[in-house]
């Protein structure tokens, strides 16, 4: 089990305040339980809905990694998932459409001694609020983005989504719709995301596997959750869910693995003849040309071209963490910059008020 | 105008005898600079202003630019200028029209000529005036040549060709040396007025100090200007305007955007809060950025986001981290934002939203100033959601006005507008430096113990449990053990602040809101009214009343009206919502009131509307301040109507 450490907050009443919170309630509780994270708020999803299950599996891993309730904040937009904050016992902001990656930003960038989140749907996060996911995964905050996707519009119930396949019949497209998806990974990759990954609601071995890597990355971490809407969207993920076909059209991601998936290892990944991937049948090909997963490669390129092998239906559907790279996170660059100034030019209020050029009138 | 102490020039030249020259001394001028947007008119004004500044006189300023960063060279849409008005005594605007013009082409000539009054004078850069240039903006004949300038004092002058004779040892080509005329031009006006040089040197050194090649030509050409102003007989006449009487202190020269700033900077200092900026790029708020951006040192972060929306995200989400969350724009980015300033109501969060206002609807004139978005502040948003505004009077009023959005913001826990606007941001003034500790005691208190009990009697935090007195909600950060909450934008319900759709609750807490900012008034001391005993013995029956950059031309024109003898009320507002709580009654105190305004009428509108007085709005939108004498001609009109015996003398005449 890992725990995550959190810095301090810089001196001054942020960090007074906290201090005085544990004169009366004693240490900080780092061992936590999953009941320790409800809320007396009554959860009002629809019965059946996806987001339950991964409600429950968030309470029941997030404990393991350490970190205090006081010190989680988790920030939502707008949409059924966004009520996530109200069911857990941290800080949280349920705030505007589409605008929870900013307001999220703003809190990590001024506060790196807490754990961030951000929940968020397909609509929220890639129709709404698309310029700041882009914008906040190319800036590496240190923040963990769960974005569940149902490939509908639920609360506003029932159009089609910026993920919902083409000519998907909804209330507001009767003749099908005609937009084409994005694929979220693909987006995330492309904005140079550091860590990006994949994972089924029902899953709960491989969402809790998928979230814990994701909370121990350093800097902006995105992972897309295939959530069922068992109202507007009902069965949208039954092809890798059920045992079957599931096995048949997922690809399971495992750093250091060769890429084989399929009833008995039939199917693997190799690498195609334009510089993309393909899948193609184990039995054809040389065991040395199946690609080995290599999440840590610094050149999105593949991770990329991984995140390519999904059709609209999601046929071939890798799952797991795509990519999970080291780069300098943009709070601590901040906080360090702040720092530097501090050494090398003291605050002085005076000085600054008066700047270079005065003069003085007598009395 | 007196001419004293003639004093003999000093003729480096040789040859020619010396001649005398006199010294006049002015009690103010002002002096327009016009040139191409490349010619560096900006510049040449500023440094002008803070040698006027070290000097000692009273000064105002307005630059004056187009949008377009280099529109194409020597046409009219490209002509920038920067106007100085400097005096003896203290002064409030900028000056109505310059006594003096310098036109660094022809396009600066044709577009400012009509606004120098007859007789004024006007110094030209003979070089620029090519046959070329001049059909460029549509002069049919060379206006030095036709007699077209008969009416006014023509000096015309070859300044282009002076400075790269000036620099001809220099090294540099052509073009470059070219670029130095305007600092030629700034020693020739230095010698006119009398202004100190050690500044300017200084100045060019610093700025110059990767290309010192660059730094030695400007610095020999500011010294070729200067000493060709004291040995040409073209100007036989220099010009002293005396230090102004100021207030014993220190003092130094700036702008609205940089006191701006500082005032957020001191905030931050005052309160002990991290000041976090969330802004994107937007003419004429960007220089705050950009200012703010040089103080980490201060605990300033400073937040270049993608959008409007993620930079008044960013600042919030810092507010409730326990920052001082601020975001700076103009007009269209407070429309992008408000929605999430509607959040900021609805969390009760402090949050400083700056809107330096220029023309609009839409895109409108970037460059130029207006105070149209009052309403918009006051009402932008979707359902009731108010919240405190505020506007600063000048541009060192800009620190005060900062300080004090930040003191309504951390109190009561809200957003708050500050209506700074394109003039005030650009403009500069004399500042008299405060002292660190008379600066308002900013700090908060942090909810850090539980404030209620459950049923069962286990203590619990209660997020919207409010200050009796100011109805503020506790501010608990994160990392405050057993403080956890939720906040958000769903109706919360009164004390616990869960999500309620309860009727009751609803009305409740939109009342709760209203009356939170209602409730501001309480702290904001009475309306500031200026009516002094008249000659008659009498207090005026008219008011004028305004509020944010029209201070200066209403204050200038209510003097030009109380020398013509006539009595009237000035009262200017710092705070737009809520209003003191004595200006229903103040207003009433008057048989007429006069609201001038760059806009079509927005504070007179609240007005009429809260205290059902006949306020008599006075508007233009040209993009400009107004002018004073027009003003007091308006505002005299109306006092002569109210009292029936209009009085002989002219107050458009004579001096501030």
């Amino acid at each position: 089990m890992t725990t995550i450490e959190l810095g301090m907050p810089a001196e001054g009443p942020i960090a007074d305040a906290i201090a005085r919170s544990l004169e009366t309630q004693g240490e900080k509780q780092t061992t936590l339980k999953a009941k320790d994270l409800k809320t007396d708020q009554e959860v009002r999803w629809c019965p059946g809905c996806g987001d339950y299950v991964i409600l429950n599996a968030v309470q029941s891993f997030l404990p393991s990694l350490g970190i205090a309730r006081e010190d989680m904040v988790i920030v939502s937009g707008i949409g059924c998932s966004s009520r996530f904050p109200y069911y857990m016992n941290t800080y949280g902001v349920h705030s505007i459409h589409g605008r929870a990656p900013a307001i999220a930003t703003g809190l990590a960038a001024s506060r790196p001694d807490l754990s961030v989140w951000v929940v968020t749907g397909d609509g929220d996060a890639l129709s709404i609020g698309g310029n700041h996911l882009i914008h906040t995964l190319r800036r590496n905050v240190n923040l963990t983005i769960l974005l569940f996707n149902n490939r509908i519009y639920g609360l506003t119930k029932g159009q089609y989504s910026p993920t919902s396949e083409v000519g998907k019949v909804t209330k507001s497209t009767p003749m099908g719709s005609l937009d084409h998806p994005f694929n979220p990974v693909s987006l995330a990759i492309g904005a140079d995301a550091t860590f990006v990954g994949r994972a089924m609601d029902s899953d709960r071995k491989g969402l809790t596997d998928v979230l814990r890597q994701a909370a121990e990355h350093q800097g902006t971490a995105l992972v897309e959750i295939y959530q069922n809407c068992n109202i507007f969207n009902d069965g949208a993920f039954d092809l890798l869910k059920d045992p079957t076909t599931g096995v048949q059209w997922s690809i399971p991601l495992v750093h250091g693995k060769p890429l084989v998936f399929g009833p008995d290892g039939a199917s693997c990944v190799v690498r195609d003849e334009s510089g993309g991937l393909r899948v193609a049948e184990t039995a054809q090909v040389d065991a040395d040309d199946i690609v080995v997963h290599d999440a840590t490669r610094e050149d999105p390129s593949y991770a990329f071209a991984l995140s390519r092998l999904s059709s609209q239906d999601l046929r071939y559907t890798p799952m797991g963490v795509f990519r999970a790279v080291q780069k300098p996170t943009y709070d601590r660059m901040m906080a360090d910059q702040v720092e530097e100034a501090r050494t090398s030019s003291p605050a002085d209020l005076t000085g600054l008020l008066a700047g270079s050029d005065t003069w003085t009138v007598g009395a | 105008m007196t001419t004293t102490d003639p004093s003999v020039g000093t003729d480096t030249a040789g040859g020619s005898a010396p001649f005398v020259k006199s010294v006049v001394e002015l009690d103010r001028v002002v002096i327009r600079l016009a040139g191409d947007s490349g010619d560096g008119m900006q510049l040449t004004g500023n440094r002008f202003t803070s040698e006027t500044a070290s000097f000692g006189n009273d000064l105002s300023t307005l630059p004056n630019f187009p949008a377009e960063i280099r529109a194409p060279t020597g046409t009219l849409p490209g002509v920038s200028s920067f106007q100085l008005h400097f005096a003896d005594h203290d002064i409030m605007t900028p000056g109505d029209a310059p006594d003096v013009l310098v036109a660094m082409n022809p396009a600066a000539l044709k577009a400012n000529l009509s606004d120098l009054p007859g007789g004024g004078l006007l110094i030209v850069d003979a070089d620029e005036f090519t046959p070329r240039n001049l059909a460029k903006v549509g002069y049919a004949t060379n206006p030095l040549e036709d007699d077209s300038l008969d009416g006014w004092q023509l000096v015309s002058v070859p300044l282009t060709s002076m400075t790269l004779d000036a620099l001809a040892d220099s090294g540099l080509g052509k073009k470059e040396a070219e670029r130095s005329k305007n600092m030629f031009t700034l020693g020739l006006l230095s010698w006119m007025y009398h202004r100190p040089t050690e500044g300017t040197v200084r100045f060019l050194e610093r700025q110059f100090r990767r290309k010192p090649e660059i730094a030695a030509a400007n610095i020999a050409a500011f010294r070729a200007g200067y000493n060709y102003g004291e040995t040409t007989e073209a100007f036989a006449v220099s010009y002293e305007i005396k230090p102004a009487l100021m207030a014993p202190g220190r003092y130094r020269n700036i702008s609205g955007n940089q006191a701006l700033s500082l005032g957020l900077v001191a905030a931050g200092q005052r309160s002990g809060l991290p000041v976090f900026l969330g802004a994107y790029p937007i003419t004429p708020a960007s220089d705050i950025l950009h200012e703010l951006s040089r103080h980490k040192s201060f605990g300033v972060r400073t937040f270049q986001a993608e959008d409007e929306i993620a930079g008044i995200g960013a600042a919030l989400g810092a507010s409730f981290g326990g920052a001082l969350g601020v975001t700076t724009t103009s007009g269209p980015g407070v429309s992008l934002k408000s929605e999430t300033i509607g959040l900021a109501v609805m969390t009760e969060l402090p949050l400083v939203i700056v809107d330096v206002q220029r023309g609009g609807p839409s895109t409108g004139l970037p460059t130029k100033t207006e105070q149209s978005d009052l309403l918009q502040a006051m009402f932008g948003r979707n359902g009731e959601a108010p919240l405190p505004v505020i506007a600063p009077r000048s541009p060192a009023d800009c620190f005060d006005a900062a300080l004090e959005a930040a003191r309504i913001a951390l109190t009561y826990r809200t957003p708050v507008v500050l209506l700074s606007d394109g003039y005030l941001a650009n403009g500069a003034e004399p500042w008299q430096i405060p002292d660190v500790e008379d600066l308002p005691d900013l700090r908060v208190q942090f909810a850090t113990e539980p404030n209620g009990a459950t049923p069962d009697g286990t203590p619990e935090f209660l997020p919207y449990l409010r200050d009796p007195e100011t109805l503020a909600r506790p501010w608990a950060v994160p990392g405050t053990a057993g403080m956890q909450h939720r906040i958000g934008g769903l109706e919360k319900a009164d004390k616990t602040g869960n999500i309620s759709y309860d009727p009751a609750n609803h009305d409740l807490m939109t009342r709760l809101r209203q009356a939170k900012v209602d409730g501001i008034a309480a702290s904001i001391g009475p309306t500031d009214v200026d009516d002094p005993v008249g000659p008659d013995g009498r207090t005026a029956s008219v008011a004028v009343i305004g509020w944010g950059s029209t201070y200066g031309p209403i204050g200038a024109a209510c003097r030009r009206i109380r020398r013509s003898g006539r009595s009237v009320a000035q009262i200017h507002l710092r705070h737009l919502n809520p209003f003191p709580a004595d200006l229903g009654e103040v207003l009433r105190r008057y048989d007429r009131v006069v609201c001038p305004e760059m806009n079509l009428g927005q504070l007179s509108m609240l007005l009429r509307a809260k205290y059902l007085v006949d306020v008599q709005s006075h508007t233009q939108v040209r993009g400009l301040p107004f002018r004073a004498a027009e003003l007091a001609a308006a505002v005299q009109d109306v006092i002569d109507s109210t009292s029936g015996a209009p009085l002989a003398a002219d107050p458009a005449g004579g001096a501030e």
